[in-house]
């Protein structure tokens, strides 16, 4: 489901709702007036207000909690090996299905955005399907292909493999709810660019790697940065769909927010915050690259070279 | 070279990119979601039927629908409070407090769901003063609430900012100068423009609340029939191996949440044609 | 290098964007594909290009010098195509945007780093932007970034220059200048080269031979003067400037339109039948009084006497609008006035052989 798009915004809008101008000022009149100058402060606070309760209150909870006891029952969260073990799984399944995803956005991407084909807004459709299904079901439908009962279960239990209650499952079923995030943001922005660039390039004899390398990639690099840090935050996060597939097995299936789960269950409160604030650091950096990279992508599509009637000679 | 399918161009790369995109795509999407769909099909209507009205499970769609929609509709009021003071209003921090809107987007479930959880509990920050009040915030139906109202906010933020930066601050003035007060404008200029956007961004929050989990477990206590979600009843019944159970109650949540996504999409093109007609 | 295309087709889907198209371009020679949007003259660039491919009738051909490259990949025909929108490479800078066509050479065609540089200087001094080698795309006015377009292009030593609308996006003022200067370009360094353009002023201007194309088809090649005086068909007569029209019949070699009889030179055999009859505005006389029988009385409409002609609409008695172009001095010498009834006369008309009807 959509995500973290969208969201060009005006940055020199400076204008307040304008009051209304009476001529004649009945004190009525006057007192709503005053009012009024007070209606942008009342909503402002009311908006920094729900902001705080929702937003900022549960962030702070996270790190304080996490340093509850001090800071070396922090890091004694991590001493634990079934805690190490959960960030190396973690960074295996986000590095497995990173490069994946990334390499079908940028290919996928290519095929829409620069040729002209029949079905290309079904495939559009069924790319972003990933993001209507739920996480459990994500979850869900691969233990229906590899789990005991599942289609392959048998095949695979002959051969002593196993996908569900392991690492393959966890990879398998990440890359599936991480699936459409390059891809998603590379065709609107691919679409836009057209291919006249690409067409000029090979007309003066570069190759296809070439004028991919040479010009379409400096074209979409920071939208493709972009789409691999939501991903990135995604993978490392997912909690339902790797749930379903793991079998929480200490220190061998439990990925980062799995172990968190357990630590909390166990009312291991600061281990589960200190893990916790792990993954909250790692979402506030996303923030931050996220909105730099707006702003970048941003520029990207200023820059489109719309014709200048000013002409210097 | 000619081709009914797909017109001549002289960049290269074609076959390679769309065949490995249908081919992953494929992989990874089209079979095993299409794994759900058949294995329900093993099911007699009369079994499917059975699983999927069963009291408990009844309940849980009660709970996840109710909450869904209580979560989307707080979201929609003050998603559109803040998405208006956001585009409208310059004060100090704003970048920061529209950067922090993506905030249920970047934190994973999990995460979210443990700090709201300490936050909300009879003990919590604002747990200790809604108990004495008689309010049970965690491990209730109201936990379920906060935490679906916590991952939807940003779907409502996000789909409005751009319509509301779209308004025309000349319709506005128009109104003011025919003599409406603030009030009316806002009901009558305002709101009118905006409703698509908010229809679409309130439609967003719902679909993502209904299949949310990760943020929820750990809040709503997981009583069943009282504050068991319907995703965790699918969980519950796969580790009792239910797997028709679990499969049928998948199949219906999925089909729901793919009809919310249509009429999203059917909504947006419908106002999308109404706009193009006006203009 | 000379170009010939031979009885090319081209079908998008159901359109047919050209029917069975041929045209000879010679050695060094300045075209121009002059025609509405839709009437495939972008689609003949493109595929002289090599951008398009021609349908697959085993009729059609392409050939450079001779050799047919319908095999030819662009990459390999060693055209320089100058796109509508410039299409630039955003992120580089005018140098590398001009040495882009040489740096993308496999190593042991690629001219040295020093060879590089001096072509793309000499280049950025043919386009007069020598200063301007370090600027981005962005930094640039329209009329600039055509130029750098047209150096990048250059920069391969094409065998042939395609240019698709290169002026289209810029304003009235700047397409004049650039006009001019790719002239003047033309003739120092002597490439063939293609141009398509709307705009008719644009085209008979600038090229040595014009080629006027209709509804997927070429209507007329020739010189300027020659499609402008005699314009081959009413398509032509129509789309190149102003033109009144008459409905009249041809009769015996006579053109019959109002209450005046016109020998058509050319056309004494064609057959008989209705026949529309152009008179160009500036093709028309203007007297006080009546002058033999091949006049036509009219009353003075409008008067814009801006310019170095009196343009004057002018209604005959029968209804129809009449446009005359009269020279500057000869509109002082009759001292014309509004609402005055006055004489016109042809000098030339242009009509048509009717079509065969059932």
């Amino acid at each position: 489901m959509s995500p973290l798009q969208e969201t060009q915004r005006l940055k020199n809008q400076t204008t307040l709702p304008n009051t209304v101008q009476t001529t004649v000022l009945k004190p009525t009149a006057k007192f709503i007036d005053l009012l009024s100058s007070l209606v942008p402060g009342f909503l402002i606070t009311l908006a920094v207000g729900f902001m705080t309760l929702f937003l900022v209150l549960p962030l702070a909870v996270i790190f304080i909690e996490a340093f509850k006891l001090g800071i070396v029952e922090y890091f004694k969260s991590f001493q634990d090996p079934s805690a190490w073990h959960a960030i190396k799984l973690t960074l295996i399944a986000t590095g497995i299905s990173l490069p994946l995803n990334l390499v079908f956005g940028i290919a996928a991407a290519w095929a829409i955005a620069k040729f002209e084909f029949v079905g290309k807004s079904v495939l559009i459709t069924l790319i972003d399907l990933p993001f209507a299904v739920s996480p459990i079901i994500s979850g869900l439908i691969f233990v229906l292909m590899f789990g005991l009962q599942g289609w392959f279960g048998a095949w695979l239990a002959e051969r002593d493999l196993q996908i569900i209650f392991a690492v393959p499952g966890i990879v398998l079923a990440t890359i599936f709810v991480t699936f459409p995030f390059v891809a998603r943001e590379l065709i609107p922005l691919m679409q836009e660019q057209g291919s006249d660039e690409e067409q000029a390039a090979i007309s003066l004899g570069a190759t296809g790697w070439q004028s991919f390398y040479y010009i379409t990639l400096p074209n979409i690099k920071w939208a493709v940065l972009y789409g691999v840090i939501l991903c990135n935050a995604r993978a490392m996060g997912e909690f339902g769909a790797v749930s379903v597939v793991s079998g929480h097995i200490r220190g061998k299936t439990n990925t980062v927010p799995l172990h968190i789960e357990i630590l909390y269950n166990e009312y291991n409160v600061v281990a589960a915050f200190a893990m916790a604030s792990l993954l909250a650091l790692m979402g506030l950096v996303t923030l931050a690259l996220k909105t730099f990279l707006e702003w970048k992508v941003q520029q990207d599509r200023n820059t489109t070279l719309e014709p200048t009637l000013a002409e210097v000679h | 070279m000619k081709s009914r399918f797909k017109q001549y161009s002289v960049i290269p790369g074609f076959g390679i990119t769309l065949g490995y995109t249908l081919l992953y795509l494929t992989l990874i999407v089209l079979i095993p979601l299409s794994a759900l769909f058949i294995q329900t099909a093993n099911l007699s209507f009369a079994e499917f039927w059975n699983h999927v009205t069963s009291p408990r499970v009844v309940a849980s769609y009660r709970l996840t629908f109710g909450a869904s929609l209580i979560g989307a509709a707080i979201n929609a009021v003050f998603g559109f409070l803040i998405a208006w003071c956001l585009v409208r209003y310059r004060f100090p921090g704003r970048r920061l407090m529209d950067a922090l809107v993506d905030l249920p987007f970047a934190l994973p479930t999990a995460v979210s769901g443990i700090a709201l959880t300490t936050i909300f509990s009879k003990h919590g920050w604002i747990g200790r003063y809604l108990e004495p009040l008689g309010i049970k915030a965690a491990y209730s139906p109201l936990g379920v609430v906060i935490a679906l109202t916590f991952i939807g906010l940003p779907f409502v933020v996000r789909t409005l900012q751009p319509a509301i930066e779209e308004l025309e601050k000349e319709a506005e003035e128009a109104a003011a100068s025919l003599g409406a007060n603030r009030f009316q404008t806002f009901i009558r200029v305002i709101l009118p423009t905006v409703f698509p956007a908010l229809l679409t961004g309130f439609a967003l929050a719902f679909a993502r609340a209904l299949g949310e989990y990760g943020s929820v477990v750990f809040i709503s206590g997981n009583m069943p029939g009282r504050t068991e979600i319907t995703s965790l009843l699918i969980i519950t019944k796969l580790e009792q191996y239910d797997f028709a159970g679990a499969t049928a109650i998948a199949v219906v949540m999925l089909v729901v949440s793919f009809a919310i996504l249509l009429s999203i999409n059917l909504l947006q093109w419908w106002f999308s044609v109404g706009r193009r007609r006006v203009a | 290098m000379g170009i010939e295309v031979q009885n090319v087709s081209k079908t998008f889907r159901s359109f047919k964007a050209l029917k069975d198209v041929s045209l000879k371009v010679e050695d060094g020679e300045l075209i121009t594909l002059l025609g509405p949007s839709g009437s495939g003259k972008t689609t003949l660039l493109r595929i002289i290009a090599g951008l398009e491919l021609p349908d697959d009738d085993n009729k059609g051909s392409v050939l450079f010098s001779g050799e047919d490259v319908a095999k030819k990949h662009v990459r390999d025909r060693q055209v320089g195509f100058v796109f509508q929108h410039y299409a630039l490479f955003k992120h580089m800078s005018v140098f590398d945007n001009i040495a882009f066509g040489l740096r993308v050479r496999p190593k042991h065609e690629r001219p040295s780093k020093q060879a590089i540089a001096d072509k793309v200087t000499s280049l950025l001094k043919l386009i007069q932007l020598e200063q301007f080698a370090t600027r981005f795309p962005s930094q640039l006015s329209g009329g600039q970034r055509q130029r750098v377009a047209l150096a990048r292009a250059l920069a391969i030593e094409p065998r042939v220059l395609l240019l698709d609308e290169p002026f289209g996006a810029l304003d009235a003022k700047v397409r004049q200048g650039l006009r001019t200067w790719l002239r003047r370009l033309h003739d120092e360094v002597h490439v063939t080269t293609i141009l398509v353009t709307h705009d008719q002023e644009e085209a008979l201007e600038v090229a040595d031979r014009v080629v006027v194309m209709n509804q997927s088809k070429i209507e007329q090649v020739g010189t300027p003067e020659e499609v402008f005086h005699k314009p081959a068909s009413e398509f032509v007569i129509d789309f190149l400037g102003n033109v009144n029209v008459f409905k009249g019949r041809l009769e015996s070699g006579r053109a019959h339109f109002d209450s005046l009889a016109m020998d058509v030179p050319g056309l004494a055999h064609a057959p008989t039948g209705n026949a529309n009859v152009y008179i160009r505005p500036h093709d028309l006389e203007i007297d006080r009084t009546k002058i033999g029988s091949q006049s036509l009385a009219a009353n003075i409409e409008r008067i814009n006497p801006a310019g170095a002609h009196a343009k004057l609409t002018l209604l005959g008695v029968d209804g129809n609008e009449i446009q005359v172009d009269l020279p500057f001095e000869r509109f002082t010498a009759l001292n014309l006035k509004q609402g005055e009834l006055v004489y016109v006369s042809p000098r030339k008309v242009h009509v048509f052989a009717p079509e065969y009807m059932i």
